[in-house]
């Protein structure tokens, strides 16, 4: 993909089983043309990681992941020195003067390349997805401030290594804080939200092309009718796309009341939830067609 | 002639870039942070999108500028307001006026015909008829010679005229064939176009150009919803807890329990030739802290209770070591309540109602209270916990056991008071709040979600907020 128009990219990413909608495309245009990071938000489970493993199948790049986590530093985000490797280095060596062990044991052959450093010093061009950065404290993010703007970590032993090749950077964040200014200004942002109806549809018929039209729509009003409610967790676009196969493999014919409770763990999974969701939704439809006779 | 919307605004200097940093200041004016780095990628954005597509280009320009959803709200109305605004300054400018064409049509329609027009237009959505009714509409409407002049007023005039309300119609008097409902959203979005079309043409008329004002208070807030304080409640918490979650743990216990992290140690020894002269250990990861939260639900703070309620609420959606009391004369423990219940109002209902918490009186109780907090959990307070306590310290003349209170605070680590009276009326009549305050690390009043930001920040080591 070669990210001519707004218009291509969203048929490469179409290609590839991911609709986006116009906003979406748009920035992934402008990340390419721009070669900027972009950083996306929204509510869990609208996609926010898929965009960016359709970015690296539409563009045929390697996806290099990092998930972030509570407590993650740079030993396992960017580089480590393989310490048992320059011990045997060190020992191997026996007559070797210092100065020449000190200038072979910082080397890259010692160097275990952790996720980050590994997407810039790829010779390939790589889509990078760092996944969650709001699970992880405001010091790490100080510290992506020098890979996001000018794609180089710097290692004191062996000086700057700058990015070869631009990735395309993908940040997701599920709003649980509020970012730091300085990396939202790094960044091209995207708001991702939950698609309307006729779009959730196309990707549910997309995923479960076997589902009738109308049994898909009826679903999809169903979902969006849960989601209005006030839930812990209120089902994702991928729960969707697991209860229309579960539906089709049930053989249902239309979502009854017996239908959706028999169904109904596969989008809501909170207790809490499912009371709810049965108080207010099961009562909403109705009683199966009993057969007659 | 002076236009009732006051002098005439700077246009400001010709061009697109003027025009975007306008916009800009603008955007700056209503509180979005847009630095000179977001104007610079804006700028390099617009390059790459073809300036014909008004959906790409106000895309790219979000994209760059706006960088949060609140942020992308203001963003989306000001970027209407201000390229109309541009559009109409230019053409005040060049002196171009549409006068020849407004006029035609309005002459030979008559009401019903437009009216039947005007409806079918919104049932079907479509944007550029409506606004082409629109047009029509008050052209007709100002031969009749009833426009005043404000256009609020004008829009509401014509609505009525053309006999357009949401909801289901009322059914037609000849007995024709019922009237399909109108949906709001649609009205709304013709009565946009009447708004819109109602300003270019007094922008016409005067050849001014009215000054533009700050967003009202209204435009700026969020959709609205019956929960909305609580929104801003679970906002304020959220902040809260990771201010808490991160703060004063890194002091306490530092020398006991270390263990040598083998890794660290080894590549620390390579700076002495592989023997390990130093002992690198494990960080110690700060435990999570445990909060306790007391909250009183008596009577004299009944307004406040259901506010310091949703604080609880929010408080228990964030931490998963909390634990919450209510209290009146008694303290009882609620944290099952909290944890098994979604629904406020349900909560609300099933505290007041097996929280038995009052017991003759109905009075609070605060020397009674500490010395049950302190029996029923005197041995799991520790220096990592923290204690809050949501009350107005109003004792109706009981034993406040003050001494009972600093044996609280001596335990845990952090004891905080959030007082819901306004600090003037601490120490009046039965409050002796004074007597617990030097206990306590802080006492806050706090009766509005503005103040729990405020004790938020003051926690984390900030600034008061102005309040």
């Amino acid at each position: 993909m070669a990210a001519g128009s707004v218009t291509e990219v969203k048929e490469a990413l179409a290609k590839v089983g991911y609709l986006a909608d116009e906003p979406a495309a748009l920035v992934s245009f402008l990340a390419q043309r721009l070669e900027k990071p972009v950083l996306v938000e929204g509510p869990a489970g609208v996609g926010k990681t898929e965009l960016a493993k359709a970015l690296s199948r539409a563009t045929g790049r390697e996806l290099i992941r990092l998930q972030c986590y509570e407590g993650l530093d740079e030993a396992k985000a960017l580089y480590e020195w393989n310490y048992r490797k320059q011990l045997l280095r060190i020992q191997a060596g026996g007559e070797d003067g210092w100065e020449d062990v000190h200038g072979d044991i910082f080397d890259k052959e010692f160097l275990l390349e952790r996720p980050l450093l590994q997407a810039i010093a790829s010779p390939e061009p790589v889509v990078l997805l760092i996944d969650e950065i709001d699970k992880t404290d405001q010091e790490f993010e100080a510290m992506l401030l020098e890979l996001l703007s000018d794609f180089q970590i710097t290692i004191p032993e062996l000086g700057q290594v700058s990015a070869t090749t631009m990735p395309i950077v993908v940040l997701t964040s599920n709003n649980s804080r509020e970012l730091t200014e300085a990396l939202k200004r790094r960044c091209l942002y995207l708001w991702l939200d939950y698609p309307d109806l006729e779009r959730e549809m196309e990707i549910v018929r997309l995923r479960a092309p076997e589902l009738p039209e109308a049994l898909a729509r009826r679903m999809v009003e169903v979902v969006r009718m849960i989601r209005a409610l006030d839930l812990k967790k209120p089902p994702s676009i991928a729960e969707s796309i697991d209860w229309a196969r579960t539906l089709l493999l049930m053989g249902a014919e239309d979502i009854d009341k017996q239908t959706f409770e028999q169904s109904m763990s596969i989008i809501v999974k909170h207790r809490t939830d499912i009371e709810l969701v049965a108080e207010r939704v099961g009562v909403k439809l109705a009683e199966p067609v009993r057969p007659q006779g | 002639m002076p236009s009732p919307y006051g002098p005439r605004a700077e246009t400001g200097p010709p061009g697109l870039a003027a025009k975007l940093l306008g916009f800009c200041e603008e955007l700056r004016g209503e509180g979005v942070a847009v630095g000179t780095s977001e104007i610079l990628d804006a700028f390099a954005a617009l390059e790459q999108v073809p300036w014909t597509s008004r959906d790409d280009f106000r895309e790219a320009l979000a994209t760059t500028i706006a960088k949060s959803q609140e942020d992308r709200r203001l963003f989306e109305l000001l970027f209407e307001r201000w390229f109309f605004r541009a559009a109409e300054a230019e053409a005040i400018e060049r002196g171009i006026e549409e006068t020849e064409r407004r006029h035609e049509g309005g002459e030979r329609l008559d009401l019903d015909e437009l009216r039947e027009q005007v409806r079918q237009a919104i049932l079907e959505g479509d944007d550029g008829e409506m606004r082409d009714l629109a047009r029509l509409a008050i052209s007709a409407f100002g031969r009749q010679g009833e426009g005043s002049g404000v256009v609020g007023v004008d829009v509401q005039r014509i609505r009525r005229t053309l006999g357009l309300s949401a909801g289901t119609q009322a059914p037609a008097e000849d007995g024709a064939a019922e009237l399909p409902p109108i949906d709001r959203e649609q009205l709304n979005a013709f009565e946009r176009h009447l708004r819109r079309e109602l300003e270019r043409d007094l922008i016409e008329r005067t050849s001014t150009l009215p000054p533009s004002r700050p967003l009202a208070e209204l435009d700026r807030a969020l959709p609205t919803s019956p929960t909305q304080d609580l929104a801003a409640v679970h906002r304020a918490v959220s902040q809260m807890k990771r201010r808490l979650a991160t703060l004063g743990q890194e002091q306490r216990g530092r020398r006991k329990g270390r263990t040598v992290d083998v890794r660290r140690t080894m590549r620390a020894s390579l700076e002495t030739g592989g023997v390990p002269m130093h002992l690198r250990y494990r960080p110690k990861r700060p435990r999570r802290p445990e909060i306790y939260v007391l909250c009183d639900v008596s009577t004299s703070v009944t307004s406040a209770s259901v506010f310091f309620l949703s604080v609880l609420h929010a408080l228990h959606d964030s931490f998963r070591k909390l634990r919450s009391f209510v209290f009146i004369e008694r303290i009882s423990e609620v944290t099952d309540v909290f944890e098994h219940e979604r629904d406020f109002r349900v909560i609300a209902q099933r505290i007041s109602s097996e929280g038995g918490v009052a017991d003759v009186s109905g009075y609070t109780d605060y020397g009674r209270v500490w010395l049950e907090f302190l029996g029923q959990i005197s041995d799991e307070l520790d220096p990592r916990s923290t204690v809050i306590v949501l009350g107005d310290a109003r004792t109706n003349g009981r034993e406040p056991h003050a001494d009972v209170f600093a044996q609280v605070s001596e335990r845990a680590g952090r004891l905080f008071w959030l007082n819901p009276e306004p600090r003037l009326y601490w120490n009046y009549g039965d409050s002796v709040m004074a007597a617990y305050e030097r206990y306590c690390d802080g006492a806050f009043e706090c009766w509005t979600t503005r103040h729990l930001e405020n004790f938020v920040n003051v926690v984390a080591g900030g600034v008061p907020a102005e309040t």
